[in-house]
């Protein structure tokens, strides 16, 4: 009786043995990589908004001090958005009939709210508070990115858990002074760009990391509640 | 152990392990023509049909499940487990017996498991498939279930290693690979047996394919014994560990009923009583139904009548340490809750188990029970009933009169919670049928060793 | 955090207020805020309320909502969801009404009407929203899960003083009965969603109750009327306005025809409003009539001086207190402040102590009977006598007769007159609302005789400006409804339909008044037979003012616009007065300037100052002479009219939802009661012994027939109840309900019991006469229909058979394991370390895991003094409304899966006759060796820094094995979808900063930890570290007795380090070695030595 299969065939089944290890261990890491990426987690997504607003022109360019608009950074866990009031504020003297400002004005007169489309966003069970960041020397940048040089605003940081909690395990890495926090040009300390705080000049981040946590008394908080409620 | 003759007991000389007048040839016809030719009967496409829509009634009670949630069981606080962690624990200690048999057996050279370790490891599967379900299920969150594998992940969690069920979850999926393993290995050179019989072409190339081009050379056979013993090395420890893990889940707790540590060895014993009941239940239809009595002989009941019943004497122990213990120990909870077991709302389950669990088996002691067929499958089903309300007992009966008086409740089952549990049957008598009707329920290749064997020592003799 | 103005637009129109956490001086207080009226015709108004909940603000709606998945559906249905009218109109369409509208007229007794089911999209639409949860959870391998397209909306103009994202804190009050309680209430950018006791009013003092705590839920309440109706036609209100122009004109210059029926009114600016309708309209008349009235009270007044008096009671000043069948504790005016003044006295700081003791003597147990050091069961009809052996006995001269009283011995009434007149000027005698005008006038006797009057009470003039007797006033109503002389009757809120006194026909009566108007909050059954229905505007929606129980004025000042356009009490009456366009915020604040309380300050400081605190400052009524006239010693004591084998009924206001007012409040709805713990239901209450007698049994369904009128409902075995007695309460067996909007068991099936009619109890109303309002005057027959009721109650305490033979296993088990710890006054002296279990030292470090080590930062703890907690569940209500906790319906509950995160656990000790009562408040222990934490697969419950067992929400799985490791039982699960999510209004009354719970996730209390990370990034901002008491749980917080302590338990001089220092301070279940941060302080009872048991 003929063989149902050819005897090459043999050396598939041996390796399909062999494949299926393979396989699960891709799946695994190729999952965790996709959902790293930045096509997945909107890193450097900009978002269609009803005003194309341009940080860069703003802050680059004018060098309009973030808390002009986002007024509760400093109060309140909602860093806080403009109300029509502040853009027409100069808006109702300069570019006051600009095509591109046509809403902002609309909004102004018939008394509607813009409706933006949020770029940086937690989910609803993650309680992030601005102010006390601010306050411990977090800066604005640290998370939102080279906010000064954005002509449409994007995502900066995964926001995962593992984002915030690679900060919250050693805060060191990422403080600044305080009077450094909402600039937006501001640099880690280096041999090239030393730092001034305190009257000491830090040219190592970790060293000053270290100064400000003890001197604003940072805590590495890793507790589950101090995020999730 | 070459040397039979010498060492041949009253019992095997009265009744050998195959009858006599079957030789390598029959024993090979016999078993690959239930499969081969003898095609899909009447009796099997009733069977299968009752167990499928009992299968189907499980998909619904499924559906409805994740649909609504965990509310469709009577479950509560404080009874927050019942029914699904019931059948869970249950399944498992069905599987224990399959296991000791094919592996545990195989080491000690018990020349009589031969007939019955094919199916009983097949009945180990799937009764690990059914039981690996409920964990599953019982979830508030199911589709969350991959928070407890380790894998790696954007949160920088791991699953918390501390908690037995996270050990559940690596006991039981190895369990699965192992047994799988062994039973697979096995039953290569018996699919190439049917690759070889077959006359379709179909049945050719899937038996084909399965059998992955065995060819009974001397170095297949030799690696099939080398693997065949690892396997058997390697599933051996899993037959205890796997049911201790189990039981880890309750003695680790505080409740009163499961802070005991003698739950590991009596929930073993508990694991393999029931798992032989279980062998029972399904080898003595199978061998009357296939005319299988010339293989698996009065004498492998009769003997499995004897595990069934040391095992069950283990079993009574336990209950009895449990109950001393509880009343020994002075500790008002466990004493309460002694007495609520015995005495509480709950009294009937606990009586009808000690009857179906101690007092029943002692058919057992009387050869004339262990060697009727129909006798002994009555004790096995008692016992099954017996061994699925003892997980019932501790689990749902210890929680629902715990250390705050203020949340004692009752437990009521819903019809969704009977629906899982009859549901269940229907897969595994689903996968059972399957496996009747297209794989050889008795390993022909061991068969026909044994008959060699056998047969030399009629020419001894 | 995301903030939407245009979600609650409201906010944009809220009043600007104090910050009270931060309480400014009075001179930046707030400007006070632009009425209602100027955003009337405001096209941001009109767009608001049209605008009002869409689809796209859910995602940033005010509670969080856990899974993902669910966040993603209002995207997804953008049209599916009702507006809230839409539901309303779900629920009653005419045919409905108008078949329910004959029943009244015809009176059948109780209806078989059942609560309007869900319709059948509600259920889809929920469905639909657990598919997509799951499949949408399923969609991310991570617990970050894909996150819809948020929108973030900005205001336009941004009010000032809201800073997103930060609550603001507004002084209010709200009325019950005419009495009036402060509040602090918490709004998040303009929707109140938590209420406080505001300290500086006298009726509170930082403490609340059940109702002023659920009453917020009131607000959102999608049931809530949301148009005015003609006829049950949507009409406006310019119409109505016309329609009353109209009438004005065709009323007789005298006014007469013109009827006004109110509830009682103790608003000066109010009845200011309607005495100038009065003199408008000389002949017009106007009533006032409340089921839960005090008339006895009122006559018992007229009886001892002849004159309606106020009585202002000072329980912290009394040594001795006999309760003469009066719940003080947790009901009636100033119950909240009575609370705080008795538990006053019952403190004990180390061994030094000043305990008082309190005699009661009441027929259904009650909280007050609870505290009680002799707790005296008798028959309602039995405390007459009582009281005029114990008057005799402190040597009051009874002329008419002392009578035969059985119920208590002889000796026993002769102790405790003499543990009374030991303390004169320092005890008092005090009697309830359900007691007859005799013994009120008794118990001012007494009081007099022992030289109590201006020590522990005192007399000032009534709260009311018009006091009456309501049943009276209400009868004179009928009679001229009857004689048709009534053309224009005006119902302001109340709901006389369903509550006057059966024998008033009140319906039919009023179907002869050819106009009727009622402005209420409800679609109820009285607004069901008037021509025009106004929605109300609810306390929090409108301003007002009202005497607290000793008359100082507090000022209702309004959190929020009418969500759904309702018209305050004022604006009705206004159409009358012709001033209508006034705003009500100018007739108050304008009352108030012409009565010239600012005393030639500013005024507009003065409102200022007043607004910012809530209080007018010193308008304290003072104390009115009030000489006794003895004349009613005279008569002889009443005759009973029910044989001692007879059944004697009582009625009683419900201890949740009161005289119905409250039944659509479901929070209050699932609150288990007090002393019986059943939850959604009123019960035919009776002793066991009785019960045996008459061999019934729990949960038999009986018929009750009393004076030739019936109704049905289940009895409930109440331990400690009076023998040969019934209890019955007010407020259930409603013909309409409107608590669709909660999650129900599978299948929807709320309506169980739907054969054995009203879902929710009975309507004891059906029962109630005039002539008797409290205490039946005759007896009752029980006949049993052979049905069975099924109570859902969250505790069976005990396993009584019908024999009445003790069994209450719960209870005999509770004290076997030491779970309550009591003493009486001179055990505790003997030993005041009477309760400490022995300590465990050497166990502690046999832990095999590492112990924790919480240094010298925070270490959060609490404590609950046994002495002190009341059971009046004002901290499970609280709880409910600060951690959004869901409602779950009857059969869940009955299926033991109630979710509150504290419990009040209630045990009894001594039997089924006359038990000592114990309450057990029961929040999570938050163990430092927690058997929940090592069992959790995926660590979703871990232990913080600061010894707390966070529970993460997102992270759990739902094995549940965490609550069968925990011996305390305080875990609670989501079987289904409990919270709702498909409800937009009830999205107002979240807090923002818990989340919202989905469907299979465990929860438990978290010691309110938003409030501990709150105040730590306060603190750390301000470079200080947390004061103590700066964090108060919303249990302790709420707690009208000060029996909760939370605190930092590594800061040795905080409070709540002195009360673990207590002697008195155990652990519960101790020998487990989980050692709780949750510590209780042993009971101490103080009974009289000289009373024997």
């Amino acid at each position: 009786m003929a063989q149902v299969f050819h005897r090459s065939s043999n050396l598939i089944s041996k390796l399909s043995i062999v494949a299926i290890v393979i396989l699960i261990g891709v799946l695994t890491y190729g999952l965790y990589q996709v959902e790293e990426s930045a096509w997945y987690s909107n890193i450097g997504l900009t978002r269609q908004q009803p005003v194309p607003f341009s940080h860069r022109h703003h802050v680059g360019e004018l060098g309009i001090d973030c808390r002009y608009c986002h007024t509760s950074v400093e109060k309140s866990a909602f860093a806080g958005l403009p109300p029509t009031e502040t853009c027409m504020s100069c808006h109702s003297q300069i570019w006051t009939n600009a095509e591109m400002l046509e809403p902002v004005r609309a909004s102004y007169r018939d008394n509607v709210s813009i409706s933006w489309l949020r770029v940086n966003e937690l989910p609803q069970f993650v309680y992030f508070d601005h102010s006390i960041h601010v306050r411990m020397g977090v800066g604005c940048t640290t998370c939102h990115g080279p906010i000064a040089s954005m002509p449409l605003t994007y995502r900066f940081g995964t926001e995962y858990m593992s984002w915030c909690i690679d900060c919250h395990r050693q805060p060191a890495k990422n403080l600044r002074p305080r009077s450094e926090v909402f600039n937006p040009y501001y640099q880690q300390p280096s041999a090239v760009h030393p730092v001034t705080y305190n009257g000491v000049s830090y040219t190592d981040q970790l060293t000053m990391g270290r100064q400000l946590m003890k001197d604003y008394k940072v805590a590495s908080l890793q507790d589950c509640d101090t995020c999730h409620r | 152990m070459d040397s039979e003759g010498s060492q041949t007991t009253v019992a095997e000389r009265q009744d050998p392990l195959v009858k006599p007048g079957y030789t390598m040839g029959t024993v090979t016809d016999k078993i690959s023509s239930i499969v081969l030719t003898r095609g899909t009967t009447k009796g099997w496409m009733g069977g299968f049909a009752i167990a499928f829509a009992l299968f189907l009634l499980l998909n619904i009670a499924m559906g409805y499940l994740f649909f609504r949630g965990v509310g469709i069981w009577g479950i509560n606080i404080p009874i927050a487990w019942a029914f699904a962690i019931t059948n869970f624990v249950w399944w498992i200690g069905i599987g224990h017996a399959g296991t000791l048999i094919s592996a545990f057996l195989l080491l000690m050279h018990q020349k009589w498991r031969t007939s019955i370790n094919r199916f009983a490891e097949a009945m180990t599967i799937f009764a690990v498939a059914c039981a690996g379900m409920f964990p599953l299920l019982h979830m508030g969150r199911p589709w969350l279930f991959y928070y407890l594998l380790p894998y790696p992940n954007v949160m920088w969690l791991w699953p918390q290693f501390r908690s037995p069920l996270v050990w559940d979850v690596f006991a039981v999926s190895t369990y699965m690979t192992v047994s799988i393993l062994f039973w697979y290995v096995g039953l290569l050179p018996d699919l190439a047996t049917l690759r070889d019989k077959a006359k379709k072409k179909v049945s050719q190339i899937t038996y084909g394919f399965l059998s992955m081009g065995w060819r009974g050379s001397a170095s297949h056979w030799k690696r099939y014994e080398v693997a065949s013993l690892l396997l058997a090395g390697v599933a051996t420890p899993l037959v205890v560990s796997v049911h201790t893990v189990v039981s880890f889940d309750f003695s680790i707790g505080l409740t009163p009923g499961w802070h005991s540590t003698i739950f590991p060895p009596y929930f073993v014993a508990g694991a393999i009583y029931s798992g032989f009941a279980m062998v029972l239940t399904l080898a003595i239809p199978l061998r009357k139904y296939y005319g299988l009595d010339g293989m698996i002989t009065i004498r492998h009941l009769d003997i499995m009548g004897k595990v069934m019943l040391a095992t069950g004497v283990i079993v009574a122990y336990g209950y009895i340490m449990e109950t001393f213990m509880a009343f020994y120990s002075g500790n008002p909870f466990d004493r309460y809750m002694m007495m609520n077991r015995m005495f509480g709302p709950y009294l009937y389950v606990y009586w009808t188990l000690i009857a179906c669990n101690i007092a029943i088996p002692q058919l057992l002691w009387f050869r004339s029970v262990r060697r009727n067929p129909w006798g002994l499958f009555a004790v096995s089903i008692v016992v099954n009933v017996g061994m699925w309300l003892e997980r019932f007992v501790i689990i749902a009966v210890s929680l629902h009169r715990e250390f705050e008086p203020s949340y004692w409740h009752m437990y009521y089952p819903t019809r969704w919670d009977w629906a899982v549990l009859f549901g269940s049957f229907g897969l595994f008598f689903v996968l059972f049928y399957l496996f009747i009707r297209f794989l050889p329920m008795i390993s022909i290749v061991e068969m026909r060793a044994l008959v060699h064997k056998t047969g030399k020592k009629e020419q001894a003799a | 955090m995301s903030s939407d103005p245009k979600a609650m637009n409201p906010e944009s129109r809220n009043p600007t207020g104090s910050d009270a956490v931060v309480r400014p001086a009075s001179a930046n207080a707030p400007r006070e805020w632009r009425g209602i009226e100027e955003f009337k015709n405001q096209p941001e108004f009109l767009a608001a309320r049209e605008g009002e909940f869409k689809d796209s603000d859910l995602p940033n709606a005010p509670g969080r909502l856990l899974s993902s998945g669910v966040n993603a559906i209002p995207n997804s249905e953008q049209t599916a969801r009702p507006r809230p009218w839409e539901a309303w109109l779900r629920h009653a369409d005419l045919r409905e009404q108008l078949s329910e509208t004959q029943n009244f007229v015809q009176l059948a007794p109780t209806g078989s009407a059942k609560p309007p089911k869900e319709g059948k999209d509600g259920i889809d639409r929920r469905d639909l929203l657990k598919i997509m949860a799951a499949t949408a959870a399923t969609a991310g391998l991570s617990a970050c899960t894909i996150l819809p397209d948020e929108h973030i909306v900005p205001y336009v103009r941004q009010p000032e003083d809201i800073i997103p994202g930060k609550p603001l804190f507004y002084a209010t009050s709200m009325t019950q009965q005419g009495v009036a309680t402060g509040l602090l209430v918490e709004s998040h950018m303009g929707r109140p969603t938590k209420i406080e006791g505001n300290p500086e009013h006298p009726g509170s003092l930082g403490g609340t109750d059940v109702f002023l705590q659920a009453s917020v839920l009131g607000v959102y309440d999608p049931a809530r009327s949301q148009t005015v109706l003609y006829n049950g036609n949507i009409s406006s209100w310019e119409q109505f306005v016309a329609q009353m122009r109209d009438q004005k004109a065709g009323l007789a210059q005298s006014g007469a025809g013109l009827y006004l029926l109110t509830e009682t009114i103790s608003s000066p600016s109010f009845s200011a409003q309607i005495q100038k309708l009065m003199k408008q309209f000389p002949k017009a008349k106007w009533h006032q009539y409340e089921p839960c009235h005090r008339d006895s009270a009122f006559e018992g007044a007229r009886l001892a001086f002849g004159k309606p008096v106020n009585t202002v009671y000072r329980f912290d000043q009394a040594n001795v207190i006999v309760s003469l069948d009066s719940d003080f504790l947790v009901s009636g005016p100033g119950h909240v402040r009575h609370a705080r003044d008795f538990s006053s006295r019952r403190s004990i700081d180390g061994t030094k102590q000043n305990l008082n003791r309190l005699y009661t003597a009441e027929t259904m147990p009650t909280s007050t009977g609870a505290m009680a050091d002799h707790r005296l069961r008798m028959r309602a009809s039995e405390v007459e006598a009582f009281a005029r052996g114990l008057a005799a006995a402190i040597g009051i001269a009874l002329p008419g007769g002392t009578g035969s009283q059985s119920a208590v011995p002889h000796e026993t009434v002769q102790a405790i007159a003499r543990d009374l007149t030991r303390n004169r000027g320092a005890s008092l005698v005090i009697a309830g609302e359900q007691q007859p005008p005799i013994v009120h006038a008794l118990a001012h006797a007494m009081n007099e005789a022992l030289q109590n009057v201006g020590k522990t009470l005192y007399y000032t003039q009534p709260l009311e400006t018009n006091p009456v007797n309501q049943t009276e006033s209400l009868r004179d109503l009928v009679n001229d409804l009857n004689a048709g002389k009534v053309t224009l009757l005006v119902i302001l809120s109340g709901n006389p339909v369903y509550n006057a006194p059966v024998d008033f026909n009140f319906a039919s009566a009023l179907m002869k008044a050819p106009l009727r108007v009622y402005s209420g909050l409800y679609r109820n059954e009285t607004a069901e037979l008037c021509n025009w229905h106004i929605p109300a505007a609810h306390y929090l929606e409108s301003w007002g003012d009202a005497p607290a129980y000793d008359g100082t004025i507090g000022i209702q000042q309004p959190l929020i616009a009418p969500l759904y356009g309702g018209h305050s009490d004022y604006e009705v009456i206004a159409t009358l007065t012709g001033d209508d366009g006034v705003s009500t915020h100018d007739i108050v604040k304008g009352y108030w300037q012409a009565q010239g309380v600012s005393k030639g300050q500013n005024f507009e400081d003065f409102w200022q100052v007043t607004l910012h605190d809530g209080v007018l400052a010193n308008t304290a009524l003072p104390q009115a002479a009030a000489p006794l006239q003895r004349d009613f010693l005279q008569q002889p004591p009443a005759a009973s009219h029910v044989q001692a084998n007879e059944f004697e009924m009582t009625f009683r206001a419900d201890p949740t939802i009161f005289d119905g007012r409250w039944a659509n409040n479901f929070w209050l709805q699932e609150i288990p009661k007090p002393i019986t713990r059943i939850t959604w239901d009123n019960a035919v209450m009776m002793s066991p012994a009785t019960a045996g007698k008459n061999n019934l049994n729990h949960g038999d369904y009986v018929t009750l027939r009393y004076g030739g009128r019936e109704v049905s409902g289940g009895v409930f075995l109440a331990i400690g109840h009076a023998d040969n007695a019934i209890t019955v309460h007010l407020g259930y067996g409603r013909q309409r309900m409107y608590t669709p909007y909660i999650q129900v068991g599978p299948g929807g099936d709320m309506g169980k019991d739907a054969e054995l009619g009203p879902v929710y109890g009975f309507n004891a109303y059906a029962l109630r006469t005039s002539t008797a309002p409290w205490i039946a005057d005759g007896p009752v027959q029980i006949a049993n229909t052979g049905k069975k009721y099924t109570f859902a109650t969250v505790q069976y305490q005990y396993l009584i058979d019908n024999k009445g033979v003790e069994s209450d296993d719960e209870s005999v088990n509770a004290f076997r394991r030491e779970l309550v710890q009591v003493a009486t006054l001179d055990e505790f002296r003997r030993d005041p370390n009477f309760a400490q279990v022995p300590e465990t030292t050497e166990h502690k470090s046999l832990s095999l895991y590492q112990n924790y080590n919480y240094g010298t930062g925070y270490a959060w703890g609490l404590s609950v003094d046994l002495n002190k907690c009341v059971g009046c569940n004002a901290c499970v209500v609280a709880c409910v409304s600060e951690n959004n906790i869901a409602t779950v319906g009857k059969d869940e509950v009955d299926r033991g899966r109630a979710m509150h995160w504290i419990r009040i656990d209630t045990y009894f000790h001594g039997g089924l006759e006359t038990p000592e009562m114990y309450f057990e408040p029961l929040p999570c222990m938050q163990c430092e060796n927690a058997p929940c934490e090592y069992v959790c697969p995926v660590g979703a419950t871990t232990h913080s820094s600061e010894g707390l067992n966070d529970m993460t929400y997102n992270r759990c799985v739902g094995t549940r094995y965490c609550s069968n490791n925990c011996p305390y039982k305080v875990r609670r699960f989501n079987f289904f979808l409990f919270s709702d999510y498909t409800t937009p209004s009830l999205y107002g009354v979240r807090n923002p900063n818990v989340t919202v719970r989905s469907r299979g996730v465990m929860e438990k209390c978290t010691y309110c930890v938003q409030r501990i990370n709150a105040a730590k990034i306060r603190s750390a901002e301000e470079d200080r570290t947390i004061r103590d008491l700066e964090i108060q749980t919303a249990c302790q917080q709420a707690c009208p007795a000060g029996a909760i302590m939370f605190g930092n338990i590594n800061d040795k001089k905080s409070h709540i380090a002195r009360w673990k220092a207590q002697p008195r301070n155990y652990t519960l279940l101790a020998d487990l070695n989980t050692r709780p941060r949750t510590t209780y302080l042993a009971r101490v009872r103080n009974p009289n030595p000289e009373i024997a048991g």
